[in-house]
């Protein structure tokens, strides 16, 4: 009774649409990130670049991909490091010369 | 010389036949010459929509394998002037026209008409390609659930191939009733996960249905929500500055009790 009072007046009974849009966001980051070949050669490309900086890092067998896990998607990457590096240059060392 | 704009939406039955229908009936009202050109080839519909469908003799397949001139095919409207529909070949398939093709064929339309909008086949193959293949620009159109909101992004991340200015976002089909119980998308939701610029909404509207089945685009009736909804779409495509309409079909309370009313007797 209270429920059908509540639907006469118009009030927010349902909220389906909050899983509608759960269901979209989870379901976008995938197609987004499969449809576009590119996307994560990019990225992986990208990836490696930075932590070159930091890392010497065996780019054959280097594996990034989405992995969705229950209600969230991870970027899930395996990165075999060869070695560390040890001359590496700090912001402050850098401007000091 | 003319603008092209496609309509296309990846998913089916969202709307893109009406859009074209109505919208190519606006533009012409409002004194531009304009041209629908269903390329949905081998499933005709846009010429049922519009009621032009006994006066057809050529088609667009017609035109590009040479058997007639453009404007043999092109199908005059008598209601307004200026509006031509060019109909799909009904005993063909998507395969019978290229893109380079329909490229031609467009950009001599456009010679000829200031819009020439084009109702694209659903799906993302050859005829969804070649539908878009001659277009200046292109609208998405999508209704608020999930299915058809996957789709549109789907088309939208295609659409980054064509060397095309930014795609412009249709919702249609919103029901304000079900947005306000929080069970229907709303606009802001779903331009949010599309990230284009949004054209303009279309209501929900029975007159939608009773003017396809009578043949009469809705923009010709006066006193259609969805009517009004076009017209003003059309405006915007013209360039006027129009205000996206707000959601509020409420009804009223003797139509909230007399549904309950009959919702009691079922």
């Amino acid at each position: 009774m209270l429920d059908l009072i509540a639907r006469f007046f118009g009030r927010q009974s349902g909220g389906s649409k909050q899983l509608a849009k759960e269901r979209l966001r989870l379901v976008l980051v995938h197609d987004r990130a499969s449809v576009s070949p590119h996307f994560l050669n990019m990225l992986k490309a990208d990836l490696l670049q930075v932590m070159n900086k930091y890392l010497e890092i065996d780019e054959a067998t280097t594996r990034i991909m989405l992995s969705r896990q229950g209600n969230s998607i991870a970027l899930l990457a395996s990165i075999p490091i060869k070695r560390i590096r040890r001359n590496l240059q700090f912001p402050h060392a850098q401007t000091d010369g | 010389m003319g603008d092209a704009v496609v309509i296309t939406s990846g998913k089916g039955g969202v709307g893109k036949t009406t859009a074209v229908a109505n919208l190519g009936t606006a533009l012409a009202a409002m004194g531009r010459s304009t041209v629908v050109v269903d390329a949905d080839i081998g499933l005709r519909n846009l010429d049922v929509v519009m009621g032009l469908e006994n006066r057809i003799v050529y088609d667009l397949v017609d035109v590009i394998e040479g058997y007639c001139r453009p404007k043999q095919a092109l199908v005059r409207d008598k209601r307004v002037e200026g509006l031509y529909l060019l109909p799909a070949a009904q005993t063909r398939d998507k395969t019978a026209v290229t893109p380079q093709q329909m490229r031609a064929l467009i950009q001599k339309l456009k010679e000829e008409f200031e819009f020439v909008l084009i109702d694209s086949p659903a799906g993302i193959e050859h005829g969804f390609r070649s539908a878009v293949a001659g277009a200046d620009q292109a609208i998405i159109i999508t209704t608020p659930e999930i299915a058809a909101v996957r789709d549109a992004d789907r088309i939208i991340g295609l659409l980054e191939s064509e060397r095309l200015p930014e795609p412009q976002l249709l919702i249609n089909r919103i029901r304000p009733a079900m947005v306000r119980r929080g069970d229907m998308m709303d606009i802001e939701d779903v331009v949010e996960i599309l990230a284009i610029p949004l054209l303009g909404i279309i209501p929900e509207d029975e007159t939608v249905v009773i003017s396809t089945n009578r043949g009469e685009p809705v923009v010709l009736m006066s006193n259609s929500r969805a009517g009004r909804a076009f017209r003003n779409i059309a405006c915007r495509l013209l360039g006027e500055e129009v205000p996206v309409e707000r959601l509020q079909d409420s009804p009223g309370l003797l139509e909230r009790l007399r549904r309950m009313v009959r919702f009691h007797d079922a």
